[in-house]
């Protein structure tokens, strides 16, 4: 089968994979070749490479999205991989239960969760996707079928946690959800005028608010860098006041533009509006959960309106003690290179260990970003901001990622020792070979 | 629903477009029973639409070839529901390799066998436990390739076609017992059936099909073509000359 819809969503690369989709939980792997390895393959929502395969196969598990169990008394869920968070909440949210941790998209599978290891606005109290996943099987070319808790197959569980899909393709898992009393959010957004205050007023959110997140104006200059916007909430409590959801409903972006509609000229009025439009230091307002956690899932195909060329995402994590002149520096960077961020986004890490050997979140601060692909100019911004990251000891983010060398995954990662002998003899990816070889 | 106590009966429930459907009418809260083949998916079928908020009262193992189990599989199906199923989905069916086909009468008949004859004995069943009653909503579903015989396709085509005749001949039988026979035709679904085939922009998803199924069951809509677009397509196919229809591969 011809594979066109096979991407990642940062859109660079146009892979050539074959794609063995399975449907059933007793579905058995591909038969291959010696020499062709497969990757499972969820949404398609990781940026660069890791969840492509060029010349090999993909295992695609959309097809596996069936609940099997919910348990009201403790909020356990076992459900198939390939289910999307989003099947997940809309059942579950009316029902009073919302995700342990959500990442910034409700489109993504559990089993993509899982793989990247992926954190949210709540890290800071609640940790990585991974810390609430109590078991999952997996299934392996080389030795089958594998119940995996933290405590039972502890390794193969630490190994496939963040493990990019390299450990084997996980069929199903049990997650712990969280209760909820509401599908509102109490939010609240606070400008801040410089990078300094940032860290003033995330000290302060982390002890009262279960989510925070920071966007940043990555182009302003001068007295004006680092400025941003402060967002912080709570799920309310008490039942819901009869406020008018929105719409589930989504537009779409309609077409490939042969260039990229967001730009350093197209930005620069985006983010003095965006900054702009709220007048008053604070702002506080209950907001449903979809656009406070998904404002980007309004818009199917967002990604098309980097244009043809695609985009690079660029997500780093620097120890607290070298952040502020880390993400300094960054943007200084960013500045020079003349290029700019549409989704500069700057969250604090809190302290809970992840549990994967290769889960990307740490303590610190991580700054996300997001670059048109310009060639060679974008490539060398990404070198630097990389460079920058290595320098404060931090770590970048293999999800997001397109672009990072050999030597940096390795020194982002320091159980990759550990990892590799989890390693499926069969499994591989683009990314992989890339950082790996 | 328009009733929400309606009971629903699904055969093949493990198709894939089946359990799309399903899950529409689980959200509901429909008590409904599930025939199927293969024992481990039909339970985490079942499993899954009972999460979804399906009271699923029941399940039954039957393979559909099996006509003299057909009976047995109804009646277990009534007991788990308490009576006869206020709706019935017939969706089981098998994609038969045409070219096989030509080569093996053996063939030919096995994919006639699990695409029209199980069906017909089945609905035929079916009709005359509803007609007892009546009152229900007959649906099945068949396929836009019964419409006109095609070298590609026909004799997959002649089976489902057979049943659009059937179901046609028994909507006029029943017209005035109250019962609603619906058959849906879907064009190009994207399930394991037709896993192998290279997909383009007239390929459709199951959770977009089981929509217009949906529909069609509440409203008693007669023939729906689905997605829409294929009652148009298949118009230009059924009238399209046949010194034309000849040059084309369809």
């Amino acid at each position: 089968m011809s594979a066109a819809t096979y991407g990642s969503w940062g859109r660079l690369a146009a892979p050539v994979q074959d794609v063995h989709a399975i449907r059933h939980r007793d579905d058995a792997l591909p038969e291959l070749p010696a020499g062709r390895t497969w990757l499972p393959y969820g949404n398609g929502r990781s940026y660069g490479d890791s969840c492509l395969n060029d010349g090999g196969v993909l295992v695609a598990t959309r097809g596996l999205d069936r609940f099997i169990a919910f348990d009201d008394a403790t909020g356990e869920l076992e459900c198939e991989a390939g289910i999307l968070l989003a099947d997940i909440l809309d059942l579950f949210v009316p029902r009073g239960w919302f995700l342990p941790v959500t990442p910034g998209t409700r489109l993504v599978t559990v089993g993509g969760a899982i793989a990247n290891d992926v954190h949210g606005k709540s890290h800071h109290v609640s940790g990585t996707f991974g810390r609430h996943v109590r078991s999952f099987e997996l299934l392996r070319s080389d030795s089958g079928r594998t119940i995996c808790t933290p405590t039972r197959n502890g390794d193969l569980y630490a190994a496939t946690i963040g493990g990019l899909g390299l450990t084997g393709l996980v069929v199903r898992a049990t997650l712990r959800m969280r209760r909820v009393e509401s599908e509102w959010i109490d939010a609240e957004t606070v400008k801040f005028g410089a990078l300094d205050e940032f860290f003033v007023l995330d000290a302060e959110s982390a002890e009262t608010h279960e989510y925070t997140v920071a966007w940043i104006d990555c182009l302003a200059s001068g007295a004006r860098r680092g400025r941003g916007l402060y967002m912080r909430g709570n799920h309310e409590s008490g039942p819901d006041a009869g406020t008018r959801r929105p719409s589930a409903t989504s537009i779409r972006f309609p077409f490939d533009p042969p260039f990229s509609l967001v730009h350093r000229a197209t930005l620069l009025p985006f983010n003095a509006l965006y900054y702009g439009r709220q007048r008053k230091r604070s702002v506080r307002r209950r907001q449903h959960y979809r656009p406070f956690f998904y404002p980007l899932d309004a818009i199917t195909d967002w990604n098309r309106m980097y244009g043809r060329r695609g985009f690079f995402q660029f997500q780093s994590v620097v120890p607290e003690a070298a952040a502020r002149e880390a993400v300094g520096e960054m943007l200084t960077a960013i500045e020079r290179s003349g290029e700019g961020s549409f989704l500069a986004v700057l969250k604090r890490f809190g302290d809970l260990p992840s549990p994967g050997m290769l889960s990307f979140p740490r303590p610190g601060v991580t700054l996300a970003l997001d670059f048109p692909n310009a060639g060679a100019t974008t490539h060398a911004l990404l070198d630097r901001l990389e460079a920058i990251t290595l320098a404060a000891r931090g770590a970048l983010y293999p999800a997001k990622d397109a672009r990072m060398s050999a030597d940096a995954f390795r020194r982002s990662y320091p159980r990759l020792d550990a990892f590799l002998p989890y390693l499926d003899p069969r499994c591989s990816s683009s990314f992989w070979r890339r950082v790996h070889g | 629903m328009a009733d929400p106590a309606a009971t629903l009966l699904v055969v093949g429930a493990t198709s894939a477009i089946a359990e799309a459907t399903a899950r529409r009418f689980a959200a509901a809260g429909t008590p409904m029973h599930l025939i199927g083949r293969d024992a481990g998916r039909l339970a985490a079928t079942a499993a899954d639409l009972g999460v979804r908020g399906a009271h699923v009262a029941g399940t039954t193992l039957l393979d559909v070839t099996n006509i003299a189990a057909h009976a047995a599989a109804l009646d277990d199906a009534e007991r788990a529901l308490g009576g006869a199923p206020d709706i019935v989905l017939v969706a089981h069916g098998t994609l038969p390799d045409q070219r096989e086909c030509e080569r093996s009468v053996a063939a030919t008949l096995k994919a006639i066998d699990e695409n029209f004859t199980s069906t017909v004995a089945l609905v035929t069943l079916l009709a005359q436990r509803m007609h007892a009653r009546g009152r229900g909503t007959i649906a099945v579903i068949t396929s836009v390739a019964g419409d006109r015989g095609r070298g590609s396709n026909y004799v997959y085509g002649a089976a489902k076609g057979g049943v659009s005749i059937f179901l046609s001949g028994l909507r006029h039988r029943l017209y005035a017992s109250g019962i609603a026979v619906v058959d849906i035709r879907p064009g190009f679904v994207d399930t394991p059936m037709t896993a192998t085939m290279a997909k383009g922009p007239l390929w459709a998803s199951p959770a977009r099909v089981a929509r217009d199924i949906e529909r069609a069951i509440r409203k008693g809509t007669p023939v729906v073509y689905t997605p829409w677009f294929w009652s148009w397509i298949m118009r230009i196919v059924r009238t399209l000359p046949r010194a034309l229809f000849h040059r084309s591969k369809l």
